[in-house]
């Protein structure tokens, strides 16, 4: 299973992950080795089989439309290296 | 004006909020305008080892929307990842459905110029809405509220059948309408519940091929979504009429100054890598649950617009445009109950109401007063009590405050002089001080009947019975 250098630096970019030089060669081994892994599923004969939608065959789990109030906000913003007036305060993003 | 060679191609991707009193994967509020982040949770604000659990409702309102948009509901479905970065997205990625959403292949009926169109739905599936940044004007950062993050959305994608400007505003105003009338959404544009990515392309007529297509995102003005179409087809014949060719991107529309912008977006930006959701289960949906569903669908617009011709007498037109808004029409029903007038309350509505709103820059779903007021004064019209003049002076003032319109009246001093003396009065000093009218009527014009009768009105200010006056003159003129 062949994957190209190009790819697993555009996978890189997307997971926006800068790698080095040494680190795209190694990770496209890795890559390729999961793949071979990976392929094995590929070779099963899934001829007559219905399709599997989800990992259990459980379906329709479902919650009812009713509001609960998550108290402890504070706890949640503390965890943000800056919070400002209740909010998350981040890096200024360009928004165009 | 679009070159008549050229034909544009437009598809819409519009996006509902779901009027659920919880968000669609955690029991937070959906409430609009609450402090930042108090509708939030480890769920929605994406803490490590939380699990997401879908809203009953979310289910039932994305089939509501289906069925009625005529779509097949897809009895098995599934939610899959769809991933970005950006900050508004706690994630990293948004639950949504990929290749079994939750409705397919419908199609809704929009009024134009040519008659009847049929414009077709691709797709209707569920996903979540992201949170909201704030950009601090002192550059101190962007300050991000997770409020509407989890909201749920439905997204309702069309087939690329639109073919002008006018025929897209005609389309989401029908979305918009039939979504009310279900009661899945209050589709409040200027909140974002009703917002649209607007895709547009052009070809040369008679060609089959599609163009190459832009895309403006997140459009929420019928009138900024009406002038971003108009500019970005004459700008892309433009540029083909030059030699030059479409680039297919994202752009920003700019309502200041009537124009799209590149975004620049980066090449890979479009690929979500999609995958199944882990954490969800399958949903799997029964003839049963589907059919009982379709029982609680109200009567829809067409059906209304139907029984208004047939029952009440309305035109095409005023039937189109009452049922146009679920507002409208609720109104109508409303008053029609009090005052049995449907002829009167419909051409109220389409061209005062309608008038009045436009002037105030506002929406149907803005109204303040309902049927009752407006019921109370079509049947003051019709007891004689109020000239329509004055009518349309009192809906003005329910814009302004909601009274009982015999309230109004009696406050304003506006109730009719229907006094056989005191109008006459009125008339034998009008025509004292026209003797040239008088003479003009003689000699056959017509037209002087009209001078005298509204001299009378500007005389009582309105209040004179219009009918009354006309006898009394043509009497007085006659002898």
């Amino acid at each position: 299973m062949a994957i190209s250098k190009d790819e697993i630096i555009h996978i890189a970019n997307l997971a926006c992950l800068n790698l080095s030089e040494e680190e795209i060669e190694r990770y496209t081994l890795d890559m390729q080795e999961i793949l071979e892994f990976a392929n094995t599923i590929n070779n099963v004969n899934t001829e007559g089989m219905s399709e599997t939608i989800a990992a259990n065959n459980k379906s329709n789990v479902l919650r009812k439309d009713e509001v609960k109030t998550f108290e402890n906000i504070e706890m949640l913003l503390k965890n943000a290296p800056s919070q400002d007036e209740g909010m998350f305060r981040i890096p200024k993003v360009i928004n165009n | 004006m679009i070159r008549d060679d050229y034909e544009v191609v437009i598809g819409l991707e519009v996006h509902c909020e779901l009027s659920t009193k919880t968000k669609i994967f955690c029991s937070c509020s959906t409430e609009f305008g609450g402090e930042p982040n108090t509708h939030c949770c480890p769920v929605c604000m994406a803490m490590p080892g939380t699990l997401p659990v879908l809203n009953e409702k979310v289910v039932e309102y994305a089939v509501k929307a289906g069925l009625a948009t005529n779509c097949t509901i897809e009895k098995n479905s599934k939610n899959d990842r769809k991933n970005y970065f950006y900050p508004d997205l706690p994630k990293a990625y948004q639950i949504s459905q990929y290749d079994k959403p939750l409705c397919r292949e419908g199609y809704v009926t929009i009024e134009t110029d040519e008659g009847e169109k049929q414009i077709r739905i691709e797709r209707i599936h569920i996903e979540e809405d992201a949170g909201k940044l704030n950009h601090d004007e002192y550059g101190r950062g962007t300050f991000v509220d997770l409020n509407r993050a989890g909201v749920p959305l439905i997204e309702v994608v069309s087939k690329p059948d639109l073919r002008s400007s006018k025929e897209a505003e005609a389309y989401l105003r029908k979305l918009k309408a039939i979504f009310e009338y279900i009661e899945i959404s209050d589709c409040k544009m200027e909140q974002g519940s009703l917002r649209a990515d607007v895709n547009v392309s052009v070809r040369k007529k008679g060609s089959k091929e599609l163009g190459t297509r832009t895309e403006m995102k997140n459009m929420n003005s019928f009138r900024n979504i009406v002038r971003a179409i108009d500019y970005e087809a004459e700008r892309q014949i433009e540029e083909i009429e030059n030699g030059n060719t479409i680039e297919q991107e994202s752009l920003r529309w700019d309502d200041i100054s009537g124009k799209t912008f590149s975004m620049r977006d980066k090449e890979d930006a479009q690929d979500y890598r999609y995958f199944p959701e882990p954490d969800l289960v399958a949903i799997n949906l029964t003839d049963e649950y589907i059919e009982n569903i379709r029982k609680t669908l109200p009567e829809l617009p067409e059906s209304r617009k139907k029984r208004y011709k047939e029952n009440y007498g309305l035109t095409e037109k005023a039937a189109n445009f009452v049922t146009a808004s679920k507002c409208y029409s609720d109104l109508f029903e409303e008053s029609i109950k009090i005052c049995n007038n449907p002829k009167t309350v419909g051409n109220l509505i389409m061209s005062d109401i309608a008038r009045i709103l436009n002037e105030r820059e506002e929406e149907p779903d803005e109204l303040k007063f309902t049927g009752k007021e407006l019921g109370e004064l079509v049947t003051l019209i019709d007891k004689g009590t109020i000239s329509s003049a004055i009518a349309k002076k009192v809906l003005e003032e329910l814009f302004n405050e909601v009274k009982m319109p015999s309230k109004i009246i009696e406050e304003k001093g506006w109730i009719q002089i229907s006094d056989e003396s005191a109008i006459k009065d009125v008339v034998m000093k009008v025509l004292e001080n026209n003797p040239q009218s008088i003479a003009d009527y003689k000699a056959g014009k017509d037209k002087a009947l009209g001078f005298l009768v509204g001299q009378a009105m500007k005389e009582t200010r309105g209040k004179a019975n219009p009918q009354m006056l006309n006898k009394m003159f043509l009497d007085e003129l006659n002898k």
